[in-house]
């Protein structure tokens, strides 16, 4: 029989794509309605995401099943790797869209505010008292008065949070090629037990920010890219806790063998990928 | 048939390769076959040619003459925006994903895409990303009409449409990732043994560089509409100079976004170009391996050249130089290819079947349009030609007899191999040459207009740039009236066509050209379920 179609497998139907599809545009449409005060927003965004849910759940089980009934070979599993790997790459490019805003307003556009450059002009003309030095809500103190945000507090404590997951992750995988499932189990559930407590620990952050700093999306561009920054990354740890939630969910079930485990890495990809985003931003948005 | 495919595929009949697809209309929305993807994104891109060509003739009518004819100044900008939009990342775009499609496993010997079901997902976001964007057009406010860049702070004046144009964005972006990912995917893990990096097909190597601009770019053009969309309904300053931030950043993120982008849709069209070129001078391909450096070179200056956007913004003059001298350095590269081509017909037993014809018209005009890009790319003359008809000019000079030709070229191209039935070549030839003739007609009177100084996305003008535009006009009815010709053969050839039963091979000694030529035509359902081990090479 021919080799390539015995060793490479290619599914002859998919219906999960297409509900995804669905889900996804009928909550982006709902959202793009809510935020036009339109009623229906939230009833169709509700909807949607209940579609994308319960596709999440039934594709997440297909590839499970098909997995653990060996039908991917070496092949497939490298074009899974492949396809996580270039995943994650783009969502190196999403970040550093955000890190490179940061950058050009402290490091560009804040200054010419200030008349540095050739800006002298404007400077004097527009905005002759404004004071250019980070952080800064801008020549029009738009929010108002605000506190920026310490590094030593909560911040430091979130960065151990991560890091010590990042190593709890690791451990984990080492347990699983040493076939070692206890270790498995328990590496896993801790990590994902940090990654839910830094996610705590960044709400009592936020709502610090809000109720006592003064400090909100609103406060100009420090608050712009303060809470983009971290507000993107948060819900990537989210993301990345829940992945690794139904990795611990299939490890408990016996599922992944040392040879065989393309979920697990994946997640623990992710999760790292995720970690060293927090690196970043632990130097650049709250020590600098 | 594999055990493995049995579980999941029809249980009924699995002792062959011939796994029929599935029956009725259901077929084309849960397919994971390559080929069925790639008709799918094939029509679709067909038909958003015609929609935005809709909107081009729209926009040429207003402009016929000077004064306003038959639409209000708001939905005339909503067409120049719309119209971008959709051309870009509704027909030009996603008609290279089906070719890619198509073409890439046939071309390198591999059974499928590496994740067909990916692949149904990012042909399906595309759909839902279009269709959001169309739906714009009846919203209170009208579409976006900010121009397809969308800056701000216009485009923070858009109506209702604004969030549901940002979402459509977002949408394309993961349609064009998920098929990025998928394609350099199958390009590095499926390839038949025997193919080497070295000896894949020019189109599979434009591709696989292009999939990798692709997922570099659209995250950052995410990120922008993402601020765009904080900026206008929460509250940020990321684009507004009183709270620190900077309208000139969004054109920074944009162009960064935006030009590499505009070589996304030309290093596909290259591939093709390099393709066709060969079989019709009955000559292996020039310089394969310049070939593939100087596509790889272009690709990484597409990504340090942004600024040539934004000359007349108000960069720092050390920002302008640099700019001036990286954009110009793309010239070399480019004249590699151009020479390359050149070379491969010099003293080749050219005949001129449609396909070659579209690709000689490719080579001439794509240069002219390479032309006035260095022209634009010095920064004190820019200041002139910058937001005129001149840049109007270049780069549908780069895109209409470029791009759109090769698009139409590799049409002409592989329908006998999709279908098996052969196009009617003397219509083709007439398609070709009202087009070739038409394209010139509309676009080149509009850099005389923009050397005067007609300013672009403008429905009005003054009374001395009326003869040109009246001729320009002209060209564009003529060009889009016989861009049906094509439309017809489309049908006609999927209908029997001239009834002339095509070969394997199809054009005179293709096999030596390509894999896809070693199978039958049309191919099967399912094609190197076994790889091939004899490999053509039409290079040394
Ligand atoms: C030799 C290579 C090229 C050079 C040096 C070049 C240079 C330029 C420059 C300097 C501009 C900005 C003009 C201005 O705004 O004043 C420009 C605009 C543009 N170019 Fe090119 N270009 C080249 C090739 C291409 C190609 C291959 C494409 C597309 C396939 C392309 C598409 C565009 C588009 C779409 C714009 C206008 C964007 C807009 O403002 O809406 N160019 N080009
Ligand atoms: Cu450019």
């Amino acid at each position: 029989m021919s080799t390539s179609n015995t060793t490479y497998y290619i599914p002859h139907k998919a219906t999960w794509p297409v509900l995804a599809t669905a889900g996804l545009v009928t909550t982006l449409a709902g959202f793009a309605n809510y935020l036009n005060g339109s009623s229906i927003g939230s009833t169709l965004m509700v909807a949607g995401l209940t579609i994308f849910i319960v596709m999440l759940a039934g594709w997440f089980t297909l590839q499970s099943t098909e997995s653990e009934s060996g039908m991917y070979n070496h092949g497939v599993g490298i074009s899974y790797r492949m396809g996580m790997m270039w995943f994650i790459f783009s969502e190196i490019m999403f970040f550093a869209v955000f890190f490179g805003t940061l950058w050009y307003t402290r490091n560009l556009s804040v200054p010419w505010l200030g008349g540095a450059g050739s800006n002298a002009a404007t400077h004097a003309l527009l905005w002759p008292s404004f004071d250019a030095v980070w952080p800064t809500n801008g020549p029009g103190n738009v929010g108002g008065h605000f506190e920026p945000m310490g590094a030593f507090g909560l911040p430091l404590l979130n960065t151990l949070l991560l890091l010590t997951s990042g190593v709890t992750c690791t451990w984990a995988h080492h347990g699983l090629i040493a076939k070692n499932r206890k270790q498995l189990i328990q590496g896993l559930a801790a990590t994902v037990g940090l990654g839910f407590l830094f996610v705590l620990c960044q709400a009592i952050e936020y709502h610090e920010a809000y109720t006592e700093m003064g400090l909100t999306l609103g406060s100009g561009i420090y608050g712009s890219t303060f809470f983009m920054l971290t507000g993107f990354h948060g819900f990537h740890v989210c993301v990345g806790a829940i992945i690794l939630s139904v990795v611990l969910f299939r490890s408990w079930k016996g599922h992944f063998s040392p040879e065989n485990h393309f979920a697990f890495e994946a997640a623990a990809w992710y999760w790292h990928f995720v970690d060293v985003v927090w690196l970043g931003l632990f130097i650049f948005v709250y020590l600098m | 048939m594999s055990a493995v495919i049995a579980e999941h595929g029809h249980d009924d009949h699995h002792d062959d390769h011939a796994h029929g697809p599935e029956k009725g209309w259901l077929r084309w929305i849960i397919t994971t076959n390559h080929k069925d993807i790639g008709t799918l994104y094939l029509l679709f891109a067909l038909a958003m040619f015609f929609v935005g060509g809709a909107m081009a003739m729209i926009i040429r009518a207003e402009l016929f003459e000077p004064g306003m004819q038959f639409v209000n100044p708001q939905f005339f900008n909503s067409m120049t925006t719309m119209h971008a939009l959709v051309m870009v990342f509704g027909a030009v775009m996603p008609a290279f994903v089906g070719l890619a499609n198509w073409m890439i496993p046939m071309m390198i010997g591999a059974p499928d895409m590496a994740l067909p079901r990916m692949n149904n997902m990012s042909f399906w976001m595309l759909v839902a990303g279009v269709l959001l964007l169309a739906s714009t057009l009846f919203m209170e406010g009208g579409a976006p009409a900010g121009g397809w860049t969308l800056y701000p702070p216009l485009v923070l004046q858009t109506g209702k449409a604004l969030p549901f144009a940002i979402f459509s964005v977002h949408l394309l972006g993961i349609s064009s990732i998920m098929g990025a990912i998928n394609i350099i995917a199958t390009i590095l893990n499926m390839r038949a043994p025997a193919m080497t990096l070295m000896k894949m097909p020019l189109f599979v190597w434009t591709w696989l560089i292009t999939g990798f601009l692709l997922i570099a770019i659209m995250p950052v053009f995410a990120g922008a509409v993402t601020m765009l969309l904080t900026d206008k309904f929460f509250h940020t300053s990321f684009f507004d100079a009183a709270g620190g931030g900077d309208p000139v950043l969004y054109q920074h993120i944009f162009w960064f976004f935006g030009h590499p982008e505009v070589y996304v849709m030309i290093l596909p069209t290259f591939g093709v170009a390099s393709t066709i070129i060969p079989v019709f001078a009955r000559k292996p391909l020039f310089g394969y391996s310049s070939m593939v450096y100087a596509t790889a070179s272009i690709a990484f200056l597409s990504f340090i050249v942004w600024a040539h956007h934004m000359f007349t913004v108000g960069l720092p003059i050390s920002g302008e130089l640099y700019f001036m001298y990286a954009t110009m350095l793309i010239a070399i590269p480019t004249g590699v290819k151009v020479f390359n081509w050149t070379a491969t017909m010099w003293k080749g037993a050219m005949t001129f079947e449609t396909p070659m014809l579209f690709s000689i018209a490719f080579v001439v005009l794509f240069t002219l349009g390479g032309f006035t890009g260095l022209m634009m790319s010095v920064a004190p003359v820019d200041f002139q030609y910058h937001d005129t008809y001149f840049i109007v000019a270049h780069f549908h000079y780069t895109l209409v007899p470029a791009s759109v030709f090769i698009l139409m070229a590799a049409g002409y191209y592989w329908l006998p191999k999709w279908t098996g039935h052969m196009y009617n070549e003397k219509i083709g030839q007439l398609h070709f040459w009202l087009s070739a003739i038409s394209v010139n007609v509309l676009f080149f009177p509009q850099h005389f207009l923009g050397l005067a100084g007609m300013p672009r996305r403008i429905p009005d003008y003054a009374i001395q740039f009326a003869d040109w535009n009246m001729v320009s006009s002209i060209g564009g009815f003529i060009f889009g009236v016989s861009q049906l010709l094509f439309l017809w053969i489309v049908i006609d050839t999927i209908k029997g066509g001239t009834g002339e039963k095509v070969t394997d091979e199809v054009w005179e000694d293709a096999h030596k050209h390509g894999l896809e030529w070693t199978l039958p035509s049309p191919p099967p359902y399912h094609t190197f379920t076994t790889p091939p081990t004899v490999i053509p090479c039409d290079h040394d």
